[in-house]
């Protein structure tokens, strides 16, 4: 269980509210306008910003004050999400070896492993550069794997994407997630990929990140700011 | 945090090296009474050359930069990267080029001569503001030919289409270019020549000729009035701060930009008479910048084969004090590459290589023989003085890696020490090798604090240049410089090579 308890965030004149909790295992949308706050709520739970008042608890654990790669999340973001100058083996292998120490033989063949499932085995001496799109969302999902947290937090890693590439990765996301039994958080603002990804739906609108609703009920029966959103 | 802690102590150590020496100075400064009227003299000197230098520069550069802009040929390219050279040229090897070319028995002189006419004589006011013309016309060719790159090609379309003659052209797009740009480089050269000291050194000298800095030089090797040279040290400190907070005021760009090896399609000044105008002024500046080097080359090939063992021992000096600042000033530039931190590293531009000697040789006298610690010394001098241009090269690079990745690492939760070696080090190659060489070869040909310091045992090249010279060995003294443009060359070449090759992103 994810829990955000009285989560309040402020800097300058823009805030955001946040008081729910999400189970564990569950596919979540995040949606709303754009500078509503939802990459904001993804950096609250993911550690990048500090509320100024409030809680964030992992499984009833505070978590509120921890360094991002203390908490239980792992996180894609829009863009850079590998280093450029490394290849594969040594980009994933940062995530088994934060001081970027050498491979033992076992985190190789994770790393190897990992690939493989996500479809890019061979292509570990490529760097990311040498990669196509879909192909470096790829081996950044390949990371999310040998992280191996219980939450994966997306915050639209797949904006750049063709329509069709962009629903390929969405259903890896839920294989991934489903080996992992994660927890997802997908950021978006397209309502197409809340109601094609997502079990429940949180949207943020007017300052507050509301309760997640089942997506199917939210969207069946918007609320007027979701309403405003859609333009419909 | 770890790299935190690291920045702070890098900035204290900056902050530490850059205000003792003024404080010492200012302490150990004795009243106005200790001023000679020599002193007085050499203020003025100095104020005039800066000026002259720096107006004779900027004049030359116009119709240069303007004829580089608008003309496209065979070797534009080398000799706007020849325009670069000067930034890492030995001031030394400069002199004795432009004294095989302007001396008693240079080339000049010879033609003059044959031909019945009054000679030049490089010594003196003149000889000072030809070598800084020398050294800074480049500067303000690169800088005026910026101005005129960034002129959007449109305009001169417009102007094309409206069938301006080029004294309509010039008037209305290139002359407010040139109110804008010319300020900024005539103060920035001033600057530079204020903290004139090689030059002088070695042209300059005399009752008529000296600079503030080389005053501070003469009495600490030859009055030893420390007194007196703490009070020129103060006079040399508050002329660099004003004139460079004046020229910071006007700004201009680095000047150590790329891109100028771009061309723009222009349409006016096609006609006979400005190409031959323009050809006339690409010829003479190449002209004045590679005669003296190739005289350099030229007589120092004869040279080569006389140099003693004492010159063998001071090029292994320079080197060994061009690597260990270039190392430091690489410690100090990574951890300061921030925005504070280049206005930290700002501060040591001011400060000229002759005042922070100063106040080293003040602070170190009362513990040691300062004498023995020349080469040290000169380590940590050279360092500073290249740090601003190293921040200046890796801070924009530094920020963007940091904008880029530093969520990527803390989500990851990479070590401090990894963020270095696999993100920031892999990431900032290109401009560190680009800051290291620059340093390297700076640090290479630098004939200034370690003139104060020096005893006849320990020297480094460019001072063993001055002192071959001052025993009319030129020979000799052309060949250690050719061996000192070579080593200065190939460190600058070595580093910023190294951080090209394998470099892809």
């Amino acid at each position: 269980m994810l829990t955000l308890e009285a989560v309040e965030f402020e800097t300058g004149r823009f805030r955001l509210a946040a008081d729910f909790a999400v189970a564990a295992g569950r596919r979540v949308a995040v949606v709303g306008p754009s500078g509503a706050g939802k990459s904001t709520l993804l950096d609250l739970v993911a550690g990048f910003r500090m509320p100024a008042s409030g809680r964030v608890l992992w499984q009833g654990r505070d978590i509120t004050h921890d360094p991002p790669n203390r908490r239980p999340i792992a996180m894609l973001f829009q863009e850079n999400n590998m280093f450029p100058h490394l290849d594969l083996v040594r980009n994933l292998g940062l995530a088994l070896r934060p001081d970027g120490g050498a491979l033992r033989r076992k985190e190789l063949g994770a790393v190897e492993t990992a690939l493989t499932r996500v479809g890019l085995a061979g292509m570990e001496d490529r760097r990311p550069g040498a990669l196509s799109g879909g192909q470096q969302s790829r081996a950044a999902l390949a990371r999310v794997l040998l992280q191996a947290r219980p939450v994966i937090a997306l915050d639209e890693p797949f904006a750049a994407l063709g329509p069709a590439l962009k629903r390929e990765m969405l259903t890896l996301v839920r294989d991934v997630a489903q080996d992992l039994g994660a927890l997802v958080l997908l950021v978006s603002h397209d309502p197409g990929d809340a109601r094609g990804f997502a079990q429940d739906t949180v949207l943020v609108a007017d300052g507050t990140a509301q309760p997640p609703v089942e997506t199917e009920a939210l969207f069946s029966d918007p609320p007027d700011a979701l309403r405003a959103y859609l333009g419909t | 945090m770890a790299s935190r802690a690291v920045a702070v102590s890098a900035a204290l150590a900056v902050a530490g090296l850059t205000l003792g020496p003024v404080i010492a100075v200012l302490i150990r400064a004795g009243g106005w009474g200790v001023l000679g009227p020599g002193d007085l003299q050499a203020l003025r000197f100095t104020l005039v050359q800066a000026l002259l230098s720096a107006a004779v520069s900027v004049a030359l550069a116009v119709p240069v930069a303007r004829a580089l802009a608008r003309r496209r040929f065979r070797g534009r390219g080398a000799l706007v990267a020849l325009m670069g050279a000067p930034f890492i040229l030995p001031v030394i090897v400069a002199v004795l080029g432009l004294i095989a070319v302007f001396g008693q028995n240079g080339v000049v002189n010879v033609v003059l001569r044959g031909v019945g006419a009054p000679e030049l004589s490089i010594y003196g006011l003149h000889g000072v503001v030809l070598a800084h013309v020398f050294f800074n016309l480049p500067l303000a060719v690169r800088l005026l030919l910026q101005g005129w790159l960034a002129i959007p090609a449109e305009r001169f379309r417009l102007a094309a289409s409206l069938g301006l003659t080029p004294w309509a052209t010039l008037r209305t797009l290139e002359a407010p270019m040139l109110l804008r740009i010319a300020p900024g480089a005539f103060a920035v050269i001033c600057v530079i020549c204020l903290s004139s000291f090689a030059v002088a050194l070695t042209l300059g000298g005399g009752p008529r000729a000296t600079t503030v800095e080389l005053a501070i030089y003469q009495a600490v090797r030859f009055d030893f009035d420390l007194g007196r040279a703490a009070l020129l040290s103060v006079i040399q400190l508050a002329l660099a701060l004003g004139a460079g907070l004046f020229a910071l005021k006007l700004g201009t760009g680095g000047g150590l930009g790329s891109g100028l090896d771009r061309m723009q399609q222009r349409w006016d000044g096609q006609g006979a008479l400005h190409r031959a105008i323009d050809a006339a002024w690409i010829g003479l500046a190449a002209l004045f910048l590679l005669l003296p080097l190739g005289m350099v080359v030229l007589k120092g090939l004869a040279g080569l084969v006389l140099l003693g063992a004492s010159t063998w021992h001071a090029a292994g000096n320079s080197i060994a004090v061009a690597l260990a600042s270039t190392v430091l000033c690489t410690l100090w530039a990574l951890p300061l590459s921030t925005r504070r931190g280049e206005l930290l590293g700002l501060a040591g531009i001011a400060l000229s290589p002759l005042v922070l000697g100063t106040g080293l040789f003040l602070i170190l006298r009362p513990f040691v023989n300062p004498l023995t610690l020349a080469l040290p010394v000169t380590v940590v001098v050279n360092a500073l003085v290249s740090l601003p241009f190293a921040l200046r090269i890796l801070r924009p690079e530094a920020e963007a890696v940091r904008a880029d990745y530093a969520r990527l690492a803390l989500a990851l939760g990479l070590t401090p020490l990894a963020w270095v070696r696999m993100v920031l080090l892999p990431r900032l190659r290109r401009p560190l090798g680009f800051a290291a060489g620059l340093t390297a070869a700076l640090s290479m040909g630098d004939l200034g604090v370690i003139a104060l310091f020096a005893d006849p045992d320990r020297a480094t090249l460019p001072l063993q240049v001055y002192r071959l010279m001052g025993a009319y060995r030129m020979e000799a003294a052309s060949g250690a410089a050719l061996l000192l443009l070579l080593l200065s060359f190939a460190a600058f070449w070595i580093f910023d090579r190294g951080g090209r090759v394998n470099a892809d992103a």
